[in-house]
């Protein structure tokens, strides 16, 4: 098989077979990216690079493929969001209140990598705790879109919150990367940058070591540059963990086996309700575009309603700041992270690091979260939003009943200009209008690159599945992938020599 | 239902953020958007509806409740910003 010259073009597939034919070692492969890290800090998709971890994993692994012991991941550089505890290696989660912390222990998904034989290149940039849809609330700056509009040279958002980690893998920083996805973290930063980011199923993987932002939400996931990689990945990191109880014990099938099975006789829901208001015209085409690959590709295609669509982000905005207002109650000055200087009493020590340490949108969140937990406000903010958030997910249990997977857009729009919606916290929280609804239901959902917009910048589209089916949401993502022929890369504007 | 700036002191309170009063005058009317936005879900009939405990159906594991791990105090004292023969240090709580 003839191999890309340029190792940062292989994609995981690819280098597992290069490595295992020798055609290159893992040492290469991993100085190949550590070199195109070095020259893209234009995107700071990083916050922690680790080349020495990099380049010592890639020594073991040298070893292991030379006594014939490789291992599924065996020498694949990886980049983990900075979200993901790592063993003495500096995690942030974007927040200055976690500037300097050293994490002791291993999240179980980069622990289930590293045993798979993949070595880590470093730790990329997020919005803080994962807060954001563009990854410019992040402490450490925000991270720049490897792509440009047509003619441009105007710095656009990358997505949020795995912003980082979808830079990293679309600028080819990175075979492959890990994200989270709480409301579209994974799937909506994917489709602006043009590559495949995939949310399993609530419980699939691990969330023990991972920083916790609305725990009942997070679901971890791979990022890479096609299905085929991201079935691979998602193969590793998943696994049930008695340190997370709400980690399912189910078996974790091999995602690889029945990728390319195709979509004939699937029965493919469109909900109407996604058809929103003020959608662009090119976001509606492609959807039509997809429709009519999976169709001629023999799916059966199916209007399905899924009533309670408009009330997901309104009730996510209750659910997910209320669990995050508790989720970071942790940080106070006392145990780790950042610690205001010269505060004479143990409220004001409390008061005064928090305020130091968080930033705007993860204080607006705290607020609001604080506020529909208290007293009095309880039944009439959270129960509500809960007693929707059931109804949500009836609407795909019955949707479920008539199809197999749905398909929707990824995102209302492309990828916008830094700074463009900032102003208004509602207008930036609407990118998540089609993702978040995932998140409410537990279901999983892959974000496939399928078309370029008007002015040049890629699109997605969006298949769901029903719990636990990450096998057919796969194998729907590669029919529309093979359909898609989306070959467009960024132009390497921000290479430095 | 909107807040007043009384109502965010209090909130920032429970949550234990200090704010001065330039940043309560943007949190009220940040809240406030942002709980108007959010007053749509008033017109869901919820009647009869049992709030969502658990997203993924499953029932949780038991098991026995012993010690499983532990016993690493330097670990968990690294980060503490101030300690002292690993005990965290805080400002003088009683007299």
């Amino acid at each position: 098989m003839a191999y890309p010259s340029d190792p940062t073009r292989f994609t995981i597939a690819q280098a597992r077979e290069a490595l295992a034919a020798k055609a290159i070692s893992a040492t290469e492969l991993a100085e190949a990216h550590i070199d195109a890290i070095a020259k893209a800090h234009a995107l700071n998709a990083f916050i922690t690079e680790t080349p020495e971890h990099a380049l010592s994993g890639a020594e073991t692994s040298d070893a292991r493929i030379a006594a014939g012991e490789a291992r599924a991941l065996e020498g694949i550089p990886l980049a983990i969001k900075d979200l993901f505890c790592t063993n003495g290696v500096r995690t942030t989660a974007g927040s200055r209140i976690l500037d300097n912390f050293m994490p002791t222990y291993e999240s179980t998904v980069s622990q289930n990598l590293w045993n798979a034989g993949a070595v880590m290149l470093g730790k990329t940039n997020l919005d803080e705790f994962a807060m954001g849809s563009s990854n410019e609330t992040s402490y450490f700056g925000p991270v720049t879109n490897p792509w440009r509009a047509r003619g441009k040279n105007e710095d656009l958002v990358p997505g949020g919150s795995s912003g980082g980690s979808a830079t990293a893998v679309s600028a080819h920083l990175a075979l492959g990367a890990t994200g989270t996805d709480t409301g579209g973290s994974i799937r909506q930063p994917a489709a602006v940058t043009g590559i495949v980011g995939m949310k399993p199923t609530y419980g699939r993987c691990s969330r023990w070591g991972i920083v916790a932002f609305a725990s009942s939400l997070d679901q971890a996931g791979p990022m890479t540059r096609t299905v085929e990689d991201a079935a691979i990945l998602l193969k590793a990191m998943a696994s049930h963990d008695p340190k997370d109880s709400t980690s399912v014990d189910v078996p974790v099938p091999d995602y690889e086996a029945g990728l390319n099975s195709g979509v004939k006789g699937l029965r493919v829901g469109i909900p109407s309700e996604y058809r929103i208001d003020q959608m662009p015209a090119e976001i509606e085409q492609l959807w039509q575009l997809g429709i009519y690959w999976l169709k001629t590709q023999g799916a059966e295609i199916v209007e399905v309603s899924l009533p309670h669509t408009k009330y997901a982000l309104p009730a996510y905005y209750i659910v997910a700041p209320a669990e995050a207002s508790s989720n970071l109650a942790r940080y106070d000055g006392v145990r780790y992270g950042h610690r205001a200087a010269g505060t004479s009493d143990l409220i004001g020590l409390y008061e005064r690091s928090r305020a130091e340490g968080f930033g705007r949108e993860v204080k607006r969140r705290i607020m609001i979260g604080t506020y529909v937990l208290s007293a009095g406000y309880y039944d009439a903010y959270y129960l509500r939003a809960q007693k929707v958030r059931t109804l949500i997910a009836q609407d795909f249990k019955q949707a479920f009943q008539h199809c197999d997977v749905l398909l929707t857009p990824a995102t209302p729009c492309a990828a916008f200009a830094i700074g463009s919606k900032t102003a208004d916290p509602v207008s930036m929280y609407l990118n998540d209008v089609f993702t978040v609804t995932v998140n409410l239901a537990g279901l999983p959902a892959i974000s496939v690159p399928a078309g370029l917009s008007h002015d040049g910048l890629p699109l997605g589209l969006q298949i769901i599945g029903k719990a636990f089916d990450e096998a057919t949401v796969l194998k729907a993502g590669r029919a529309l992938e093979t359909a898609a022929e989306f070959k467009s890369t960024p132009q390497a504007w921000w290479r430095t020599p | 239902m909107s807040v007043d700036r009384e109502t965010v002191r209090r909130i920032a309170r429970l949550a234990r953020l200090a704010v001065d009063e330039d940043q309560t005058a943007a949190m009220e009317s940040e809240l406030n958007a942002l709980l108007a936005w959010v007053e749509q879900l008033q017109e869901v009939d919820v009647e009869g509806v049992a709030a969502m405990t658990s997203v993924v159906e499953q029932t949780l594991k038991m098991r026995e409740d012993v010690v499983t791990d532990g016993g690493y105090p330097e670990d968990l004292m690294k980060n503490a910003p101030l300690s002292e023969d690993n005990f965290f240090v805080v400002p003088k709580v009683v007299e």
